[in-house]
């Protein structure tokens, strides 16, 4: 599956593409098959997001796993601040990223 | 320490409010990112992989306990309430927001600070040793060097779009405390016959293709040195290539015409330049000088009791000699055994400023090994120093042990990263955490790049890790015999790579090598100069 991700224009933070908007979390995102780069073009000229691009995804039941381990980090946080990723109450939650 | 005349205030205030309009213009629309990715990469502003990243410039890596606790007060109310100290002496914050960077900005140009040139094509933040002015070995004081470089290079319309970035570092001692000689231009301030001019060293770097910096001249008069910059500058400008990013570095310049032919040039180029007067008046070097006169020292030369072992140990480690007696260098090591190397908490930055100001005549220094230095304490208030640091989680008696690592942010923040990178050096500090053990193997710099591009230095670690990218998988190479310091030289591959826990293994098994090998007072990377590679590879591949 292909998933679209960038950045909030404002804040920096890391967005996916849900189908009918922007979450942080990549659980909400959603495979855009083909089209990812007509919504790419028209997210990022609404200013929507900042820098967006597609990637490789791989589902899973608890939904979307980017095939690539730089987009782990960036979907969860930096695995050597477990406080400072979207799940700071889970401290196994790194291992997902590797 | 320099203080900002009223032109300096006024271009930063200048460029915050020309960088707060590019701002208000690229959240309305009106530019787009690839119109406004220069105009913010030159204020700093890089996107990173969670958000956005801004480096924070530390002239020569000297600030007061004021500006410290502006660092510390940035991390608390517009990043995650910590910053992390960087290799060429500035610090980095990780969370910053795009819409509030510019009220940011303007609160870091109250107390004379900025993030200008802090990346872009053009010359970087002057960098220089971190013991400048107390150092007993030094010829001069290179700060009014680095102070007067930092003038002439803020916005030196010729060089604001090089063909590559450009670093600059300045020493002015035979220990080389800087890496001077892998930047694009090295200076050593040296004395002849009595007369203070620099050694030039021109095309050192790290990267994808490490050089160490050929001598271009042996000796450059104080009075020419900035028109015969100025002309090594103007030679790069005119040939570095534009056309390739990985061959567009002054280094391979000067390799590929060579040091003779680049020479020559410079110094048919320095004949020109000198006619345009641009070495600066007497007068203005006095100026700047005195801004770097020696604070008034009065201590008597008393030395500290020993009777706390905690504290002996750390009096041995990271306590190093003032020129001054009845004063000592104190370096805090920011590199706590499974820590994240040069990262500080805002709490821990507001402690060294307030140490700085009631003990240290209100000086820090960042060091390119990402430390902290309080470069002039009394010896009698060394103790009092320690017990503040012991408190803050600050004290921590390992520099230039083998967890004081060198370590960019790697996969965990950089865009650029293949591998994590401080996953590695925690490995490695927790693997070493025996305090004895690590006195025992002494002297070992080992620092880690999470790619090619070598911020970790590794080219230049007596152990060396590079984290690579094998078929989506992090690998970890392993190089040995690198240094950044006066014995400068650039590391050698062991072999195949390793996984994460392979490289720690690998890591033990070289240091083990040594310690069985070793003879006398040998360091790790005397022991590995006398007896090659071989031993250490048949001990780490057996």
């Amino acid at each position: 599956m292909k998933l679209l991700t960038g950045n909030e224009l404002g804040s920096g933070a890391v967005t996916w593409w849900t189908g009918s908007g922007w979450s942080i979390h990549v659980e909400d995102a959603i495979d855009v098959g083909e089209g990812g780069e007509a919504i790419l073009h028209a997210e990022e000229g609404a200013r929507r997001v900042n820098a967006p691009y597609i990637i490789d995804a791989i589902p899973t039941p608890e939904g979307p796993r980017p095939a690539h381990i730089k987009d782990r980090v960036r979907a969860l946080g930096p695995t050597v601040r477990p406080d400072l990723t979207l799940k700071p109450a889970d401290p196994a939650a790194g291992d997902w990223i590797i | 320490m320099y203080k900002y005349d009223n032109y300096d205030q006024a271009i930063v205030d200048a460029r915050v409010a020309e960088f707060r309009d590019q701002v208000n213009r690229r959240m309305a629309g009106e530019i787009t990112e690839d119109q406004f990715k220069p105009l913010r990469l030159m204020n700093g502003l890089y996107l990173q992989l969670h958000a956005y990243m801004l480096r924070v410039a530390i002239p020569y890596g000297t600030l007061d306990s004021r500006q410290m606790r502006m660092l510390a007060h940035i991390a608390r109310k517009y990043d995650r309430d910590y910053g992390h100290f960087t290799t060429r002496q500035n610090i980095q914050y990780n969370w910053i927001k795009l819409e509030e960077c510019a009220d940011l900005l303007e609160e870091l140009a109250s107390v004379e600070m900025h993030a200008i040139q802090t990346s872009g094509n053009c010359i970087r933040n002057i960098s220089s040793d971190q013991y400048a002015g107390a150092a007993a070995d030094e010829v001069a004081d290179p700060r009014p060097w680095a102070e007067l470089l930092r003038q002439w290079s803020t916005f030196h319309p010729e060089f604001s779009y090089l063909p590559r970035k450009f670093k600059i570092a300045v020493i002015a001692s035979p220990e080389d405390r800087a890496a001077m000689r892998l930047h694009d231009i090295g200076l050593e301030l040296v004395r002849k016959d009595g007369e203070l001019g620099a050694r030039v060293f021109v095309g050192g770097g790290m990267g994808r293709t490490p050089m160490i910096a050929p001598e271009i001249n042996p000796f450059v008069k104080a009075d020419d040195l900035l028109s015969y910059i100025e002309a090594c500058l103007r030679v790069y400008n005119r040939y570095g290539r534009r056309d390739n990013i990985y061959k567009a570095r002054i280094k391979i310049l000067v390799h590929e015409i060579g040091a003779d032919e680049y020479r020559r040039q410079v110094t048919e180029e320095f004949a020109h330049v000198k006619t345009l007067g641009i070495d600066p008046p007497l007068a203005e070097l006095e100026r700047i000088s005195a801004f770097f006169a020696p604070p008034a020292f009065d201590a008597a030369d008393v030395e500290p009791d020993r009777s706390d072992p905690d504290f002996a140990v750390w009096l041995d480690q990271n306590v190093k000699p003032h020129k001054q007696s009845g004063y000592a260098i104190v370096n805090i090591s920011l590199k706590p055994i499974g820590g994240i190397p040069g990262d500080a908490s805002s709490a821990q930055i507001d402690v060294m400023a307030d140490l700085a100001e009631k003990y240290g005549f209100d000086e820090l220094r960042v060091t390119h090994a990402q430390n902290i230095v309080l470069p002039h304490v009394a010896k009698r208030d060394l103790f009092a120093v320690w017990q503040a640091l012991r408190e803050a989680e600050l004290a921590n008696a390992n520099l230039d042990l083998i967890s004081d690592i060198i370590a960019c942010p790697g996969l965990d923040y950089c865009s650029l990263a293949n591998a994590r990178s401080i996953p590695i050096a925690q490995k490695i500090a927790t693997r070493f955490a025996d305090a004895e053990r690590q006195r025992d193997v002494g002297e070992l710099k080992l620092k880690i790049s999470g790619c090619i591009n070598a911020c970790g230095h590794h080219h230049a670690g007596h152990i060396g890790i590079l984290g690579v990218d094998k078929k989506g998988v992090e690998n970890y190479q392993l190089t040995l015999g690198g240094s950044g310091a006066e014995d400068v030289s650039i590391g050698k591959i062991t072999g195949p790579g390793f996984d994460e826990d392979g490289i720690v293994d690998a890591v033990e098994k070289a240091v083990e090598k040594y310690r069985e090998l070793r003879e006398g007072e040998e360091r790790f990377v005397d022991t590995y100069r006398r007896v090659g590679m071989d031993p250490f590879k048949e001990a780490i591949y057996g």
